[in-house]
């Protein structure tokens, strides 16, 4: 069973551009049915018709869990990736009719936490939008640091101020204000676990300084969507098929294997959950691993990939799918 | 169709029984003659008209008394349901996907009315019509779990998901086969099954987790799992074992076939939306051997498998000291023939038993 | 030597390791009996962590032997106690204004290390944070399934439940909630069948 999750057929209700970079779609039912409640974190995958190309982009739900009326996500336009959010900028209007995954959630609250400690970068705002509206009907303890390239990027700031001005902290990249990482880790009390989304960079800053301070990992809680990076083309055997397929530049192998017909597992497409992973029977060349979630020794046998963002220079590549 | 209830008891006088609508529906769990460990999931979406896979939560004749068999164990001993102060949001994701579950299901039974967080919830069966808010403990006698758990047949083990791991954070565990919450909660899935032989070294534990952690909302799975039970004993614990233990030395060539069980646990899982929790239902069927034999398949079908079941099984399952018997009487019921792939009784396919 | 190399069993038995020195601003550690040799060789490996150090040691009749040497290892505070029940409020009092990044070390007996990492997961470290070393006995503090009585330092299975007096075998089965292993009563199917006792790991 492909992504082990449902599709709900949806109409984009609203349309709201925040800022040069970022756009807020809404999403109700199209049969005007109720959607699921989910849990402050989650993302939905939107499925995208794109001339022939079906893209499956996976995006934060910032609306109230609760609500089940409708289901907002933001979308920040990357000029340099392969497609999916120029589309959803460039391309989807009010009315569209679309299908979008039931929420599946990698990032959830660790409910036992005596305090929630949240970090955001950029766009990283948007699972922390529905957390906290979670946090709030539960009376949950939370602090908010979010860091911004300038007040006229800083999406939802003055919403998050204006409902938890004692809660959220807000720095500015252009106003040289950073986070004091060392200083606010120092001090949190027993049973405070850390929640960051944002860069890369910004995870790999707060998962080592945490280590260093002696921070549990069980209390270090991070979501990095990683999306998957044009590269050369390559050809893949697929040997349960029996079909060979091409892998285009600005593909990803599973998107290439989807487009073959081959129902394959996925539940992020992010390179973080797992559930892609993949069985390499035979290969002459390198592979580009781009995931977290394989071990080094599984990296080093050259016996598995993770086809959602990881690709293959080389000769020859034959999968177990 | 409407349910005609069964009165009778799990304890002291045993007037537990099977109709023959009960016995044709009775979850039978060898798919081949032979069994051992398996990760045999598969989707929970329904099932043949009647059978206990067609409804979400299925409720069969013997639902009033196996909800007073529980309130007996309760009232004997509260620690059979715990929740841990962080699961009482799952507790509420479980009474919602029961209530509204029950209420689509079985209409004639059970009745929901939401406006908001005022919900209105009738139980006809055990002439229950309460008011409540959603969300807000003050407004029913229980938490959230306990209340509606008291009106569902079946064990339930709520799991915290965390640290890529499954935590029996919450439940409610009054007709387990021989295992304590009281003892296991807090512990993650490989320590609650560390008492089970053989499956880890088999690797079924690590791939059931990586089964159930992806579990998906909307998408709920089951599986089957049984053991072997002397007379028709819902709460086998392992609490009151000093209690019931003796009565594993009872059976006679005479008395087998009604005393001796054969105990299926269908198992299902339900990603909660809420708390990102899953929800494992433990529910228990209990049938006669002399009942499961009036089903030719299934007689010659459970002969040979637990026959052929290894040692260590046995002797987990709490049936070893007892096999001889039990094979010596199910060895009556099984001709030889040949039987057919799969589950079902096949009553009008497969050849009524051949005397010898 | 007082290390004792448990065998091999089933997924809920606690596996013990070597205490080993972490980063942390704070740290605290607990030990019982022959627990101070492992805190000792902690002080050795590592100097400086002993300075950041606030230890709770409970002799237990065998371990006095070790106090001195603790004192000689020069920690922050050091607190001698004449049992762990009485030194639970110091242990909750000192998790109650710490920090994370706080880091635990226990070691001794299972009894001990149990409940304190009790005290510590209650307090909001997740148990696999915990370091742990046994040294000393290897009497088990076990629960009675039945009666639910904690019986403290068995050294024999079977063994008489302190409380509801069935006789109880010892299981590995392992509950960090109760800190106790679990006993089942050993002659239900066959009452007053019940072997003679057999000391632990003899």
């Amino acid at each position: 069973m492909s992504a082990g999750t449902e599709k709900i057929d949806v109409t984009v209700t609203d349309i709201v551009k925040l800022n040069d970079l970022v756009t807020r779609f809404k999403f109700e039912r199209s049969d005007g049915g109720q959607l699921p409640t989910f849990s402050g974190g989650a993302h939905t995958v939107v499925e995208m018709q794109d001339d022939g190309i079906t893209r499956l982009n996976p995006y934060s739900l910032m609306s109230d869990p609760m609500d089940q009326s409708a289901y907002t996500i933001s979308v920040r336009r990357d000029d340099e990736g392969r497609g999916g959010s120029l589309f959803m900028h460039n391309r989807v209007k009010t009315g569209d009719r679309m299908v979008i995954s039931y929420p599946v959630n990698l990032f959830s609250l660790d409910l036992r936490a005596r305090k929630h400690l949240m970090i955001a970068g950029g766009i990283g705002i948007t699972p922390f939008l529905a957390q906290i509206k979670q946090l709030d009907r539960l009376s949950g303890r939370f602090e908010l640091h979010y860091a911004c390239r300038s007040a006229a990027l800083g999406s939802y700031v003055d919403e998050l101020t204006a409902n938890h001005p004692n809660a959220v902290h807000v720095y500015y990249d252009d106003q040289k204000q950073a986070i004091d990482l060392q200083r606010l880790l120092t001090g949190q009390p027993l049973g405070t676990h850390v929640y960051v989304c944002g860069p890369k960079g910004m995870i790999e800053w707060v998962r080592k300084t945490s280590a260093a301070l002696g921070w549990p990992e069980e209390a270090v809680h991070y979501e990095e969507f990683l999306a998957p990076q044009s590269g050369k083309p390559f050809q893949v055997r697929l040997a349960k098929s029996g079909i060979t397929v091409d892998v285009g530049e600005h593909e990803s192998l599973l998107e290439a294997i989807e487009r073959a017909g081959i129902d394959a597992p996925y539940l992020c497409r992010g390179g973080a959950c797992g559930q892609c992973e993949t069985d390499v029977i035979e290969s002459d060349g390198t592979f580009v691993h781009r995931d977290h979630w394989l071990e080094d020794e599984d990296r080093a046998s050259g016996c598995k990939i993770m086809p959602c963002v990881s690709r293959f220079e080389g000769r020859t590549l034959v999968l177990d799918r | 169709m409407t349910i005609q209830f069964n009165d009778e008891t799990f304890r002291d006088d045993y007037t537990f029984h099977n109709s023959d609508w009960a016995i044709r529906r009775f979850p039978f769990p060898f798919h081949e003659d032979s069994y051992m460990y398996s990760v045999n999931m598969e989707q929970h979406r329904g099932g043949p008209a009647g059978s206990v896979y067609e409804k979400r939560f299925d409720v069969d004749e013997h639902y009033v008394s196996e909800m007073k068999d529980r309130a007996i164990v309760l009232a004997e001993d509260p620690l059979r349901c715990q929740s841990l102060p962080h699961m009482t949001l799952a507790g509420w994701d479980l009474l919602e996907l029961i209530m509204v579950s029950k209420s689509e299901d079985y209409p004639d039974l059970f009745e929901l009315h939401r406006d908001g967080n005022d919900w209105r919830w009738i139980n006809r069966p055990l002439g229950i019509d309460d008011r409540f808010t959603f969300l807000d403990e003050a407004t029913l006698p229980y938490g959230p779990m306990e209340y509606i758990t008291r009106q569902t047949q079946g064990d339930f083990a709520v799991l915290d998901q965390r640290d890529e791991n499954l935590w029996m954070d919450a439940g409610m565990v009054t007709t387990q086969a021989d295992w304590s919450l009281d003892f296991d909660i807090g512990m993650n899935f490989f320590e609650w099954h560390a008492p089970v032989p053989l499956a880890h070294e088999m690797g079924i534990f690590k791939r059931a987790l990586k089964f159930l952690l992806n579990v998906q909302q909307g998408n709920p799975a089951r599986r089957l799992n049984w053991t072997m039970t002397v007379n028709p004993l819902l709460d086998t614990s392992p609490e009151n074992y000093h209690k019931w233990g003796i009565q594993k030395t009872t059976l006679t060539p005479e008395n087998i076939g009604s005393k001796q069980h054969l105990r299926v646990e269908l198992q299902t899982f339900f990603r909660l939306p809420r708390s990102n929790a899953l929800v494992f239902p433990i529910r228990c069927y209990m049938i006669a051997l002399q009942d499961v034999v009036t089903v030719p398949k299934w007689g010659r079908r459970l002969h040979r498998v637990l026959r052929d079941v290894p040692v260590e099984l046995a002797t987990y399952k709490g049936f070893i000291g007892n096999r001889p018997l039990i094979v010596d009487y199910l060895s009556q019921f099984d001709d030889g023939l040949p039987t057919s792939d799969g589950i079902w009784p096949d009553l009008d396919t497969e050849p009524p038993l051949r005397k010898g | 030597m007082s290390t004792f190399r448990f065998p091999p069993s089933i997924t809920s038995r606690p596996v013990y390791g070597t205490l080993a020195p972490r980063p942390g601003k704070a740290h605290l550690m607990i030990a019982d009996a022959e627990g101070a040799e492992a805190l000792l060789d902690l002080a050795a490996a590592d100097p400086e962590l002993f300075a950041n150090a606030h230890v709770i040691f409970i002799p237990k009749g065998t371990g006095d032997r070790f106090t001195e040497p603790l004192k000689a290892a020069n920690p922050s505070i050091l607190h001698v106690g004449p049992s762990y029940a009485a030194s639970v409020p110091r242990i909750r009092r000192v998790l109650s204004d710490a920090h994370m990044g706080l880091q635990v070390y226990l070691a001794g007996t299972e009894g001990l290390m149990g409940q304190a990492m009790n005290e510590a997961t209650a307090a909001g470290i997740p148990h696999s944070a915990i370091q742990t070393e046994h040294r000393g006995s290897v009497a088990r503090r076990m629960q009675c399934v039945h009666c639910k009585g904690i019986t403290e330092d068995v050294m024999t299975d079977p063994f008489v439940c302190a409380h509801c007096g069935l006789t109880l075998f010892v299981r590995d089965h392992y509950s960090r909630r109760h800190a106790a292993f679990q006993g089942v009563c050993i002659d239900a199917e066959d009452p007053g069948n019940i072997p003679d006792p057999v000391e632990l790991y003899s």
